[in-house]
């Protein structure tokens, strides 16, 4: 069992836990995730790495509900646990792996969008404990549902916030602050990373190869065991066929087939909705209903 | 009683057992085991052993069933096997033991499958466990992945005194038993999960959730432990390479059997959803592709099977490829897809087939499929399942250096003892050879068990 020290509701349907994972706690890395399964009869569901603690053996997990899954998990509090936990599963972020001088020369700009902002947090971290400062996007539907402000100041080198409905802070896309801060401010950037909704991405990814601007990309696709067995994460990059568990998740942005992945996304739309809400309404459900499925678990 | 034919073994009838994850076949009883036992020979220099990738005593084990000794009858094939119960239901007898079988040369061998799984029925149903009490010795061993390969080391091990903790990636232990092969045909309770059990009370450690590679990596274990068996399969999924494998309603087999054999996706208790489909293509011919196959038959789906070689060279045992049949699965031979089609939605509506015919033998001894040309042909089908086969997971391979694979990703071991290219780290089953069958990768356990042994003696 691992134990969920504690469980905080972010804004609205997000969620963030601290779970003991001393394992994955020692080797785990910007850019991998974990896979969570609440008890006997949950599904696997994969989730990003928010941030960990070494020396205590915490994993921070923050997650959207999106599905009778996910709707399970935010009724957990502190004191309860999972029945499984594992991981890190995935690659970690390239940069990890450059020597730091390399990379110190090196202009990085994040953009993050939602829940997406929580596995960018800990790449800033990351980079930042190096003495690296990398500039941040994050962008909101609105106001109230922001999350991760504080904490992302406090690592950020310049942080831009923008909200869809102009509630907060800049207005509009952030596919519009992309183009402000190379078009109008004259900044320079060596590598774009991208995460957040799969058509923000998508968007992301159109604008900055227009500026030749290399772009990385973390993906969610529909997974089963995130070890490489199932398949079910294919995404064609550069097209060839990749699993996003072992391969990915993050990847070239500029060779991802978009479409594609969003289509595959779809997969489960309606029965995970039926799902949700027959966890939700009990007996009283009457099923069928479509789900916003713009969300952070993969 | 005819001597030259088997004792029939009563199954589910197959109209009734395609609706249901009840076990197919319900094994032979203690009058029926004793009559089949009486059949055979036994043999002074008895070829059936010799057929038994794990060489369990098959003529003494059936010897004591005749005299209704079945403690001691388990107690011999446990000196061999770990998963007796296991073995005696997914084992190719036909190619292996009852292959070699004297009975067979005139009328029909033995039933030795059918005698061991009545045997390790009866252990478990009475409580007879294998009985062990060795000393231990002080040295630790690592085992990866907790499938045949390793449970089979493990059990060694710890017989030998050996202090075992086997690592598992997945949430439940069993492996390939687990994930891989379906209920109706091995079920995980009452039998996967038993025999796991016992190979617990030999003192075996199991980890769940531990991914070596991510979690900890074979050279942290190595200074943990004095020796490392790697035993992690073949994971990893192949694809045909064309159009349309992306499309939603195509799966490997893989996906299929993991959502719904480890996830029970069958019941509605659990929150893991499968799509059965309606009309399922399912392209391949072994033992995974009619498992795939009976499973969306149970789930409700009208299945063919498409394969391109001829009902002879099906690579399935002859009793998967038979119950298959009973159940109503229709198999269209000589036959490869071409393309996958798929309606507005991006969901599978058809396949593009095209007609084969066999030319000349390959390098596997069977003979080719060729292509006839212009005889495409358009199936209509939403779910199309790809059980092409598997190859070995990378994860461990490539996080640890030195040790060497060949061009298939497979990890190079010696037969004998399963030793790789690294000093104390042993390797055997699916991971070694690629997909192959449970019995073979548990001969490959016990090999790497001795290897480990020898070498831990030595140093």
């Amino acid at each position: 069992m691992y134990r969920i020290m504690k469980a905080e509701n972010l804004v609205e349907s997000i969620y963030l836990m601290e779970v003991e994972a001393p394992l994955i706690a020692k080797s785990c890395k910007p850019g991998q995730f974990v896979i969570a399964k609440i008890d006997e009869r949950g599904e696997r569901i994969p989730l990003t790495i928010c941030d960990y603690n070494r020396e205590k053996g915490l994993i921070t997990i923050v997650f959207q509900v999106v599905g009778a899954s996910t709707y399970r998990m935010a009724g957990l509090k502190a004191g309860d646990a999972f029945r499984d936990f594992t991981g890190p599963l995935g690659q970690p972020s390239e940069f990890t792996a450059e020597p730091l001088e390399e990379l110190k020369k090196k202009k990085l700009l994040f953009v993050a969008g939602g829940v997406g902002t929580a596995p960018v947090y800990p790449q800033v971290k990351w980079l930042k404990e190096r003495g690296i400062e990398a500039d941040v996007i994050v962008g909101a539907k609105t106001k109230d549902i922001l999350i991760l402000e504080e904490q992302m100041k406090e690592v950020a080198g310049n942080l831009y916030v923008t909200t869809d409905d102009g509630s907060y802070q800049r207005k509009g896309m952030v596919t519009e602050v992309i183009k402000d801060l190379i078009e109008n401010e004259g900044r320079h950037y060596d590598v774009c990373i991208a995460i957040g909704p799969m058509i923000m991405m998508k968007f992301v990814c159109l604008l900055t190869k227009g500026y030749d601007l290399k772009t990385i990309v973390s993906l969610n696709p529909i997974m089963v065991d995130g070890t490489g067995m199932c398949g079910a994460c294919r995404v064609s990059v550069g097209g060839k066929t990749k699993f996003a568990c072992v391969d990915g998740p993050e990847f070239d942005g500029h060779l991802v087939d978009f479409d594609g992945a969003m289509k595959r996304q779809q997969l489960y739309k309606t029965e995970e909705g039926r799902a949700y809400l027959k966890a939700k309404e009990g007996d009283t459900h009457s099923g069928g209903c479509e789900l916003d499925q713009k969300g952070g678990d993969r | 009683m005819d001597v030259l034919k088997k004792v029939p073994v009563r199954e589910q009838e197959p109209k009734e057992r395609a609706r249901n994850f009840e076990e197919v076949c319900y094994g032979y009883n203690e009058a029926e085991a004793t009559e089949e036992a009486g059949r055979c020979l036994n043999c002074k220099n008895a070829k059936c052993i010799e057929g038994c990738p794990v060489a369990i005593n098959i003529p003494a084990f059936i010897h004591e069933v005749k005299e209704g000794n079945m403690e001691e009858a388990s107690r011999i094939i446990s000196e061999a096997s770990a998963l007796p119960a296991v073995c005696g239901r997914v084992c190719p007898q036909e190619s292996q033991c009852e292959g070699r079988c004297i009975r067979g040369i005139k009328g029909e061998p033995v039933s030795i499958g059918k005698l061991e799984r009545f045997v390790a029925d009866y252990a478990r149903e009475h409580g007879i466990k294998p009985k062990v009490n060795v000393p231990k010795n002080g040295k630790k061993v690592a085992v990866i992945g907790s499938g045949p390969a390793g449970l089979t080391c493990a059990g060694d091990l710890a017989k030998m005194g050996y202090e075992v903790t086997v690592f598992e990636a997945l949430h439940e232990p069993g492996g390939v038993l687990v994930y891989g092969i379906p209920e109706f045909r091995l079920p995980k309770q009452a039998v996967v999960a038993k025999e796991i059990e016992n190979v617990k009370a030999l003192g075996v450690r199991i980890e769940t959730n531990v991914i070596i590679g991510r979690s900890v990596t074979v050279d942290e274990l190595k200074e943990q432990y004095d020796a490392i068996f790697i035993g992690s399969g073949a994971g990893l999924p192949r694809f045909m390479g064309i159009p349309g494998e992306n499309l939603n309603g195509v799966y490997s087999a893989n996906e299929y059997l993991t959502r719904s054999n480890l996830m029970k996706a069958f019941d509605e208790n659990y929150d893991t959803p499968i799509n059965p489909g309606k009309k399922v293509a399912v392209v391949g011919g072994g033992n995974v592709a009619m498992d795939a196959a009976r499973t969306a038959l149970r789930l409700g789906a009208e299945v063919t099977i498409v394969y391109r070689r001829s009902e002879e060279e099906l690579p399935a045992r002859v009793e998967e490829v038979h119950h298959a049949k009973e159940e109503g699965i229709q198999f269209m031979l000589l036959t490869n897809p071409t393309e996958i089609l798929a309606d507005e939605n991006n969901q599978v509506r058809g396949m593009t087939c095209i007609r084969m015919e066999l030319g000349e033998p390959d390098e596997s001894g069977r003979r080719s499929p060729v292509e006839i040309p212009g005889s495409e042909f358009e199936l209509s089908v939403d779910t199309v399942i790809m059980a092409l086969g598997t190859s070995p997971n990378p994860l461990i391979s490539s996080t640890t250096e030195g040790l060497t694979v060949n061009r298939r990703g497979c990890i190079v071991a010696d037969e004998e003892f399963g030793q790789t290219a690294l000093k104390g780290v042993f390797a055997g089953g699916d991971a070694v050879t690629g997909a192959a069958t449970v019995i073979l990768a548990m001969g490959a356990g016990k090999a790497a068990a001795k290897g480990i042994d020898r070498y831990l003696s030595e140093n």
